[in-house]
């Protein structure tokens, strides 16, 4: 049998995917934010447990050398907002091993903003303008919740103070899986589950969906506040649309000292899951240690909004070649 | 056997799950934001014929099934065993349990090859080619000139089955079945 050559996107599909490519790009350009390029290989990678990093080995000046391909560019624009570069955004190849399925591929293009001197409502009604841009046909209104609403509304439990048994024991229930499957997993592990499986599905729906106040373990490299219930969260908003997560978004870390603690746990949580360690991006911490402003950073899938625009069912027909096909 | 990681979940992979083996017909990655990754995976279970959803932490493995499909040509009964023999040459007979058979008991005739599901080795599942000819031994009388449209009416084949036919169906007559549907196809 003769392998498939040809494109998993039509050639119409990708016409449209340049039309809203450049919709972006103008969004931008009228807002005066900066269009930048950054390095997809670099010489630490991300640390964060649930990432699996492509990395390869290059001849380097300084020899033999690992470089870690990016699972987004943050790292990179960090490092230009400490130079001074002000409002920046990129659309980047980003890579995550063993992320394949309808709404994923291991190779993909994030698109990935900085607001110095935004906040997080700023940065929100941004995000949220630009994807109403994006679909003129859409005329939902952008509705905010609370993480902890959420549980509580679809499945009458508190996520921060429900004991760790009960979150397995509805995890197990709610996930269909194997007796004691979740007899060893952490609180984390049951919220996302349950967020992604029971929870997710139900946001977005004729609507913008905006989640904020997550637990603070899901910070990875936002802020931490305390909430109005006196709470420790996160400083980040998801965005949903048709049960689809589009958004990611941080008040940033500019704390060197905390974002390296941050690091060496995740090094130290991937060393008790006997997961690789991701060599730690001292350059960034340098940039954080020389000062970053504080400020704003949003991630969004770029190919799963367009594959939502053009209504496609599957990720791979708003790409020219998927993984599977590259 | 070897371990399947969940990356490695394709419809049509056959693995254990519960001392069942089961055939996976979807697999999809659920990851919320910034966490844990899951796979939400439809199984069919081979041996109840059950469809179940399942969900795993991404990595997890499971052991794969020694399940094969072969093609074998139905013999005959004793009406407590059912044995069919391989069409490769060798000979070579299965017994097959009755409650492996299923919906295929109604389509049986010797000589025309099934799907035979092995799984270490035992028969677990059959399944009827997608048509099949086989004889009227029981109907009303065909009416004549009705050939064009109008009614149907049941007739008994010589596997056991009863099918609607039209009016114009007489005893001893061939007929093309299709077994998906259990419907009429055609005189054949």
């Amino acid at each position: 049998m003769t392998e498939s050559w040809r494109p998993t996107a039509t050639i119409e599909t990708l016409r449209e995917r340049a039309r809203l490519l450049a919709n972006v790009r103008h969004f931008f350009a009228a807002r005066g934010v900066l269009e930048v390029e950054t390095p997809v290989l670099g010489q630490g990678g991300s640390t964060d447990v649930h990432l699996v990093s492509l990395s390869t080995m290059a001849r380097t000046d300084r020899g033999q050398r690992r470089l870690w391909l990016q699972t987004s560019p943050e790292f990179h624009m960090k490092r230009l907002l400490a130079a001074g570069s002000g409002p920046i955004f990129q659309l980047a190849k980003s890579f995550r091993d063993g992320e394949v399925g309808v709404r994923h591929n291991i190779e993909f293009t994030m698109l990935e903003w900085y607001r110095p001197g935004f906040t997080l409502p700023d940065l929100i009604d941004e995000t949220t303008t630009l994807v109403a841009n994006m679909l003129p046909s859409f005329h939902g209104p952008v509705v905010h919740y609370r993480y902890r609403q959420l549980f509580h509304t679809y499945l009458a439990v508190d996520p921060f103070t429900t004991s760790l048994e009960a979150l397995r024991r509805l995890a197990a229930e709610r996930g269909q899986m194997s007796t004691g499957a979740m007899v060893n997993e952490g609180r984390d592990t049951c919220l996302d589950l349950l967020m992604g499986l029971v929870i997710e599905p139900q946001l977005g729906r004729n609507e913008l969906s905006v989640v904020v106040d997550y637990p603070a373990s899901q910070a990875a490299l936002a802020r931490r506040h305390q909430d109005t219930d006196g709470e420790w969260v996160a400083s980040r908003f998801e965005l949903y649309l048709n049960g689809i997560e589009l958004a990611n978004g941080y008040d940033e870390l500019t704390d060197a000292a905390e974002q390296r603690a941050r690091f060496i746990k995740d090094n130290a949580e991937r060393r008790c899951l006997g997961l690789p360690e991701v060599d730690v991006d001292e350059r960034l911490l340098a940039a954080l240690e020389h000062g970053m402003p504080d400020g704003v950073g949003v991630a969004l899938g770029i190919d799963r909004l367009v594959q939502l625009v053009l209504g496609k069912a599957r990720l791979e027909e708003v790409l020219a070649f998927s993984t599977p096909n590259c | 056997m070897a371990n399947y990681s969940t990356n490695e979940f394709k419809g049509g992979l056959k693995v254990m799950l519960d001392g069942d083996p089961c055939s996976i017909i979807e697999n999809e990655l659920v990851k919320p934001g910034k966490g844990q990754a899951f796979n939400r995976v439809k199984l069919r279970n081979l041996i109840t014929g059950r469809v179940g959803e399942r969900t795993f932490k991404s990595g997890d493995s499971l052991e794969g099934a020694d399940v094969m499909e072969l093609e074998m040509e139905y013999l005959y009964n004793d009406s407590e065993m059912w044995y069919f023999m391989k069409t490769d040459g060798s000979f070579e007979q299965y017994a097959v349990e009755k409650k492996a058979l299923g919906e295929t008991e109604k389509w049986l005739k010797e000589q025309v090859p099934y799907t035979v599901t092995l799984w270490n080795d035992n028969a677990i599942q059959i399944s009827a080619p997608n048509f099949i000819e086989l004889e009227v031994v029981e109907t009303d009388p065909g009416l004549k000139g009705d050939t064009a449209q109008g009614g149907s009416k049941p007739a008994t084949l010589s596997s056991g089955a009863v099918v609607r036919v039209p009016l114009f169906i007489n005893e001893g007559e061939i007929l093309k079945i299709d077994t998906r549907s259990g419907e009429y196809v055609s005189r054949a």
